[in-house]
């Protein structure tokens, strides 16, 4: 997954509702499928509160026992790279080819290597 | 709505994910393709790959978007309504538990796709108020009465078959969000069509009375049914409408009248083993083409009812908007908790502060 990062809001979205009820923050939530997995980023919801969230969460993302821990995490909170400064903010590991094993002749008949 | 990496792509989603949908819909997502086509959306959408939340799109693009997955949402929520007027009358404690269930997941999807969304610059509480102000759209289906319980089962059956149809393709959908929300939705939705199939199963095993039941939700949900795939949309009628478009952008990977056809040629044979007799006196195998041909849609029924005159219209969004009203000194209580809740961890964090 490519996202994991990303906050679920594009860019100069609108964070005020257009009127009336104040609109309750925007939570991530990563879900645990099981021991010995990362969280992974599974959707996002709104609540008042972490404590809801992670309710919310548990009944959304999880009711057919899709996760054994879950992490919520308020939308505003993460910090995401840029799509538009992409190339030069990723190019550093570009031509740097030696860090894969696959770089380096060695001969074929040497074993464990 | 993001990911849903714990959910096995390469399990089939439901029975409706044939090798022709795969094939149709080729995605490549093992390859690392990005990288060679760059952020260029034409050739992001040229190379099959998908189009996340902070890439530069077209506004029409985005606009449709907004409006397809804003529709879509909206269908779920207020298909919560005809079956959730059922719950207490369910005819066993069994059925209840699944018809909750069921009605729960509805609930959950439109959550989906509200996130999804969201993701493109559109804040839910106003596609709630483009929906209350009848500014946009659910499908029409919705719009019909449940009449019985066999109603339920036709509901499932039918109405969740139909979707299941038009959702799969859309898990290969070019926008990254929608398609992701898509998969989990689809995931879901195969429970859904067994239990309406099995409440149908079960009627046709019963009384007679039962049987005339189960007939009958089918022969008043069948029509509905074929015409949520939309009006015609290939040949003469293929000219004016959104569907060249929408393909082209990959929102759409097959024609509503080829969906169409998919569904009647996967439902004939279980209608068959139902003992339901579908509704059609001109439904009958064609050899040459390969497919049940079927009988002419009412589609003036159908813009009728999309205009706002069907039997339920006005019922489902009075509903609807009372139910949000009657939620908001929920919405509030929760505000005035989260809002105590923080201004106690702030004095909490001074005092130990000045104590240290
Ligand atoms: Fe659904
Ligand atoms: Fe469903």
């Amino acid at each position: 997954m490519s996202g994991a990062t990303t906050p679920s809001t594009g860019a100069g979205a609108p964070s005020e509702p257009a009127q009336g009820e104040r609109s309750w923050p925007l939570w991530e939530v990563f879900v645990r499928g099981k021991r010995g997995l990362s969280h992974v980023h599974v959707g996002s919801l709104h609540a008042p509160d972490a404590e809801l969230a992670l309710r919310n969460a548990r009944d959304v993302y999880t009711r057919r026992q899709e996760g054994v821990s879950i992490w919520v995490v308020k939308a505003d909170d993460v910090t995401a790279s840029s799509p538009s400064e992409k190339d030069s903010f990723f190019d550093p590991a570009g031509d740097k080819i030696y860090r894969h094993p696959t770089f380096y002749d060695v001969p074929e008949d040497v074993e464990y290597l | 709505m993001y990911g849903n990496d714990v959910i096995d792509p390469n399990e089939p989603l439901n029975a409706a994910e044939t090798a022709d949908y795969d094939a149709a819909a080729e995605h490549d997502d093992q390859r690392d393709g990005r990288d060679a086509v760059g952020d260029d959306f034409d050739a992001l959408l040229a190379a099959d790959q998908r189009i996340e939340p902070r890439d530069a799109m077209p506004d029409d693009y985005r606009e449709t978007l907004i409006r397809q997955i804003a529709q879509h949402a909206h269908s779920e929520i207020i298909g919560m309504q005809p079956e959730g007027n059922w719950i207490t009358r369910a005819p066993s404690l069994r059925r209840k538990a699944i018809l909750i269930a069921k009605v729960q997941d509805e609930a959950g999807h439109g959550l989906y796709l509200y996130s999804a969304a969201e993701t493109l610059g559109i804040d839910r509480q106003e596609l709630l108020e483009r929906l209350h102000d009848g500014k946009q759209k659910y499908s029409s289906i919705f719009n019909y009465p449940t009449l019985t319980w066999a109603d339920c089962g036709a509901i499932g059956w039918l109405v969740d078959g139909a979707a299941i149809m038009n959702q799969v393709p859309l898990c290969r959908c070019s926008y990254g969000p929608y398609a992701r929300a898509m998969v989990r939705v689809c995931k879901e939705e195969s429970f859904h069509q067994r239990q309406g199939f099995e409440i149908l199963w079960n009627l046709m095993r019963g009384t007679e009375s039962q049987k005339a039941m189960a007939q009958d939700a089918a022969d008043r949900w069948w029509w509905p049914a074929l015409a949520m795939f939309g009006p015609p949309d290939t040949g003469e009628a293929a000219k004016g409408g959104h569907t060249e478009q929408s393909m082209a952008w990959g929102i759409k990977r097959f024609s509503n009248d080829d969906l169409r056809q998919k569904f009647v040629d996967m439902m004939v044979p279980q209608a068959e083993k139902l003992g339901i007799v579908l509704p059609d006196p001109e439904l009958r195998w064609n050899d040459e083409r390969g497919h049940w041909d079927f009988g002419e849609i009412d589609w003036d029924e159908f813009w009728q009812v999309l205009r706002g005159d069907g039997p339920c219209n006005a019922e489902r969004i009075e509903h609807r908007r009372r139910a949000h009203d009657e939620g908001a000194w929920v919405r509030e209580a929760a505000n005035a908790y989260a809002a105590k809740q923080a201004t106690r961890e702030r004095e909490q964090q001074q005092q130990k502060e000045s104590a240290a």
